[in-house]
């Protein structure tokens, strides 16, 4: 393809979405001067530059919309419902064409002239002519105040009604109805070269600005004669274009009535002192009455401006646009693969200088390890865009949208800046819309419905955006009816993706989540809005795919929250790197929940076989064991010692044992040729530090390879069920290991691992009182905090004389309660257990101890009466005082 | 762009096995004398694995696997012709790598009769030279692995 084309197509696109925002804004803040003359010079900047590749239709269409939209930026109309629709329509219609251009070079022959004539009728909307003389506008007006002359000649006529049919279908539905079809549009010839938009355009002699002037009068609809005003200082009379039937007749050219261009050059060598006022206006006058020559070459030839101040006020000012510069995507990632070489270069080259020990090399080894980590953070920082570029869609998607189901949607979006990979922004742009799309279409009620049970008839639609923590979270949020439970669960048991029992018994938020299932589909009838495209499922697998979760909350009646938590970059990922049958692979950190290392006994007692699914009881729970090296076709592993690597892959863990665990450290994704994209265990592949290459896995496609992910087998259906039954239950001793804890001098307690969350450690200067209790801020929430020792009965308090404390994090009913012990001393399983004291006092003989094992649910009900029941908060309800009393007096 | 592609003028010449092979010489990129290979488990038992080709991934084909042609005994390890396909590099792992030489476009033929199997379809033509005849690989066709042309291959 031609490169101006090409580059005219790239920027007129990106101009449109542009526009898109603006209308949508537009239309909420109608006086928005500032966004008008962005809308205005877009459209602007369209039409000169078709206008001088040849593109007439283009021209001509982006020229009406231009017209109308002067008419709006000087004032003479309000926005309306019924312009942003015809602007839109002329944004698409516009698009249209530029899709022609883009396949065939050519704009092909659209028929716009319905739009057109639309366009031209709203121009035409406010009748009163402005009756600013061109002349005057030479002189330096202020920008807003200044009307093109295309309004000077806006011609009443009798146009008939007029079916309108706009390119855009939607358009169509939501115009058609309203569109004014009494006045004629007005010639308008605006001049596009009134505007301050560099010199090309500028320079045009005016018989090079006719053919600017002439498409909206050449218009292919009957033409009703009338005169222009009076005012119009051009004399000749207007040709108003009526276009009141298709009947094609050319309209005459009105190339002379159109006045020349009282360009700014004007303003400009005024200001630069290169001429006079009044000359300039002069010239102005004698351009309009006929002379061809270019303003500056008037001044010039009558002696009353320099030709080198012309040709410098002609030059286009360098705009803001100029400190930036277009670059391909393809030579970005280039270069981001070079700088991923030159780190790894630039590693070795650091570790030799460090082992040489040799003065000459320390210093600029020290200097290209500073340099190439910041060229590594720029060149990352150019493939980084704001996520605006895809929410920037959204409004005129809603838009349309709501108007096409008679909804009122409201459209916010917070977090606007926020930056992302430019992989990501593409991978999420679909989810995005389609997640947006359905909320307008589902979760959203009509206006009377939302008014009837007291919610404001336009609903709201929020977008929120974040980073954190090297994520990036998306919500969408909506306050429209939520969804409701009882529908889905009685689907799923339709569609055979639960049984009637389990889906009783599974609760009402993980139901929910059966929307994302493939097949699934929410909506009683399939409407043609959210029935297209992508289902809820490949949002997910979408949004999976990138290494990101999505999460949905619904309040039944109140809304539904979407969570999307994508990670900020695809090239470079935390990864573990493991290796099984001599081989390193990578996992991505996102999936990795925690290792776990089997040492001693055989492998056969740890792994249990069930139903022919090997499983692993990880603190109570069954896990499915996947081997690595049974996958990659090699022997299985043996030994005494089995790694497991704790993986979630769509929200199904499993174990993956491998030989060996190394190291997690960032690796830069590179893509796997096409001959083994197809193998599904791997995502993609890295270069380590050694420049050997390092396959990545991936985890849903080994778990789907090792069936684990088939809801019918009977493994994972074994696996289900025991995992069920044990779901609620904190039975001390069927537990098999045990944290042991020493809350005094060879005084030690045991609690069984499954009660325990987590172990932390807090600052005692981070222990703060609460309604004379102890707590800690943890994780956002308030955690109380008990003092083990006194609690049970033993002498000692965890809160010693170290300035820090061992917490062991409990969670009852969904909340964090923290056992405060004075040291964590192991972890113990059944195994090096010898005996049991007696049946009744829960006692065993741990490494030739007597410990008892307190039951931490017991011991925490005992202080705090929270331990089965859940709480709504802690504010709402106070944690019981006389209860942690007691534990505080043992202090 | 300017290249016409009916006249194959220069080739590279390699050999595999019994075969002498020649692919045009503007489709090499680069020959790779050793490169560490990784193993790419449950792939195509054609790939031989992926090497590092200063930063990028290039997938290495073992062309004998490919060809279906026993390897020559030459006690020394393949040689990788990187080619692109589709903009993705491609090494093929050849026995020997021999000279560019020219050819006269009178003395291409289309692939001998005798010629059969997989070889048959990846094979375009063949130049007869004084001594020996030098075939024609559709390198293209070589690096396409999927089904479909499994498919054909297979048959």
């Amino acid at each position: 393809m031609d490169e101006i084309i090409g580059e005219f197509l790239v920027e007129s696109h990106e101009g449109l979405d542009q526009l898109d925002q603006n209308f949508v804004v537009l239309e909420e803040t109608p006086d928005d001067i500032a966004t008008l003359k962005e809308v205005f010079r877009t459209l602007h900047t369209i039409k000169g530059t078709c206008g001088f590749l040849g593109f007439g239709h283009l021209e001509r269409v982006a020229h009406a919309g231009e017209n109308l939209l002067s008419l709006l930026r000087d004032g003479e109309l309000k926005m309306t419902e019924e312009i942003t629709d015809a602007l839109l329509a002329t944004v698409d219609a516009i698009r249209d064409i530029l899709a022609t251009i883009e396949q065939t070079e050519e704009e092909g022959t659209p028929d716009n002239e319905q739009l057109i004539g639309w366009l031209g009728r709203l121009a035409a909307g406010e009748s009163g002519a402005p009756e600013t003389a061109p002349s005057e506008e030479a002189a330096p007006p202020a920008e807003g105040a200044a009307p093109a002359p295309a309004e000077t000649a806006p011609v009443e006529s009798p146009a008939a009604e007029v079916p309108l049919s706009a390119p855009a279908e939607e358009v169509a539905v939501a115009g058609a109805d309203s569109a004014p079809a009494a006045e004629a549009p007005a010639p308008a010839p605006a001049p596009a070269d009134l505007e301050d938009d560099g010199g090309l355009v500028m320079l045009q002699p005016p018989e090079d600005a006719a053919p600017d002037m002439g498409p909206p009068a050449s218009t292919d609809a009957p033409v009703a004669e009338a005169p222009a005003p009076a005012e119009t200082p051009a004399a000749a009379p207007a040709e108003a274009p009526a276009p009141a039937t298709e009947a094609p007749a050319p309209a005459e050219p009105v190339a002379e009535a159109a006045p020349p261009a009282p360009d700014r050059i004007g303003d400009r060598l005024v200001e630069a002192g290169a001429a006079d006022r009044t000359d300039v206006e002069i010239a102005a006058v004698e351009q309009q009455l006929g002379d061809e020559r270019k303003l500056g070459k008037i001044l010039v030839d009558e002696g009353r401006a320099n030709p080198a101040d012309v040709e410098s006020a002609a030059a286009p000012k360098a705009a803001a646009s100029e400190s930036t510069i277009r670059v391909d995507v393809a030579l970005l990632d280039r270069l981001m693969n070079l700088v991923g070489e030159l780190v790894l270069s630039r590693n070795q080259i650091v570790q030799l200088a460090g082992e040489q020990q040799d003065d000459g090399l320390g210093p600029p080894a020290q200097r290209l390890n500073l340099i190439t980590s910041e060229l590594q953070e720029g060149v990352m920082k150019t493939r980084m865009q704001p996520i605006n570029n895809v929410w920037g869609k959204l409004p005129r998607v809603v838009r349309d949208l709501s108007n096409q189901l008679g909804k009122s949607v409201k459209i916010e979006m917070v977090g606007k800046d926020t930056e992302l990979d430019r992989t990501i922004i593409e991978a999420i742009k679909d989810p995005l819309t389609h997640i947006v799309r359905n909320t307008v279409d589902h979760g959203i009620e009509d206006p009377d419905d939302r008014k009837a049970i007291g919610k404001s008839p336009e609903g709201l639609l929020l977008l929120r955006a974040s980073h954190e923590g090297g994520q990036v979270n998306i919500e969408i949020s909506d306050d429209g009816r939520g969804i409701s439970p009882e529908p889905i669960r009685k689907k799923a048991v339709e569609k055979g993706f639960l049984t009637a029992d389990a889906a009783a018994k599974t609760s009402d938020s993980e139901i929910v989540q059966m929307i994302f299932r493939p097949g699934f589909s929410t909506a009683g009838t399939v409407s043609n809005v959210s029935g297209r495209g992508v289902g809820m499922d490949v949002v997910k697998t979408n949004v999976e795919k990138i290494g990101g979760t999505v999460d949905l909350k619904t309040v039944p009646g109140q809304g539904t929250t979407f969570k999307i938590k994508i990670p900020l970059t695809l090239a470079i990922i935390p990864a573990l790197t493991v290796t099984a049958a001599g081989n390193r692979y990578a996992i991505p950190q996102v999936s990795l929940l925690e290792l776990v290392r089997l040492e001693g006994d055989g492998l056969s007692d740890k792994i249990e076989d069930l139903h022919g699914a090997p499983v692993y009881r990880l603190r109570g729970r069954l896990l499915p064991i996947v081997d690595l090296r049974e996958q990659l076709g090699a022997e299985p592993a043996s030994g005494d010692i089995t790694n497991i690597v704790v993986l979630k892959a769509d929200d199904h863990q499993f174990g993956l044992i491998v030989d060996t665990i190394e190291d997690t450290e960032e690796i830069v994704v590179k893509p796997l040729g096409r001959q083994v994209k197809d193998v599904r265990l791997f995502s993609g592949a890295t270069i380590m530090g050694d420049g050997k290459i390092a396959l990545i896995l991936d985890l849903l496609g080994l778990a789907g390879n090792a069936d684990l992910l088939q809801p019918g087998s009977p493994g994972s259906e074994a696996i289900r069920e025991v995992n069920d039954a044990d779901n609620n239950i904190v039975d001390v001793l069927d537990d098999r290991t045990l944290l042991l804890l020493g809350l005094a001098e060879n005084q030690r307690v045991a609690i069984p691992l499954a009660a325990v969350e987590r172990l932390e450690e807090f600052l005692m200067s981070s222990v703060e009182q609460s309604e004379g209790r102890p707590v800690v801020q943890y994780r956002h929430k308030i955690m109380p905090l008990i003092d083990l020792a006194p609690v049970i009965g033993y002498e000692g308090t965890a809160f010693g004389d170290s300035d820090r404390i061992n917490v062991v994090v409990c969670s009852f009913g969904g909340k964090a309660v923290g056992l405060a012990v004075r040291e964590v001393v192991d972890i113990v399983s059944h195994a090096e257990v010898f005996e049991t004291v007696s049946d009744e006092s829960e006692s065993v003989v741990i490494q030739d101890h007597v410990t008892d094992v307190i039951d931490a649910a017991a011991v925490v009900s005992s202080v705090l009466p929270i331990s089965y029941e859940p709480l709504p908060t802690y504010e709402e309800e106070p944690v019981e005082e006389d209860g942690f009393s007691i534990a505080r007096s043992g202090v | 762009m300017t290249v016409t592609q009916d006249a194959v003028d220069q080739l590279c010449t390699f050999r595999l096995g019994p075969l002498y092979l020649g692919i045009d010489v503007r489709d090499v990129r680069e020959v790779v004398q050793h490169a560490d290979v990784t193993m790419v488990p449950n792939a195509d038992p054609a790939i031989e694995g992926l090497i590092n080709l200063r930063g990028q991934i290039a997938t290495a084909i073992d062309l004998c696997r490919r060809l279906e042609v026993e390897p020559a005994d030459t006690g020394k390890e393949p040689i990788h012709l990187v080619i692109l396909s589709d903009g993705e590099p491609v090494t093929l792992l050849v026995d020997s790598i021999g000279d560019v030489i020219d050819v006269d476009s009178s003395a291409y033929e289309p692939p001998p009769a005798t010629m059969t199997g997989i070889a048959r379809d990846l094979i375009l033509g063949a130049y007869k030279l004084e001594d020996e005849l030098l075939l024609i690989l559709d390198i293209q066709k070589a690096v396409e692995l999927h089904p479909s042309d499994a498919e054909d291959v297979a048959s």
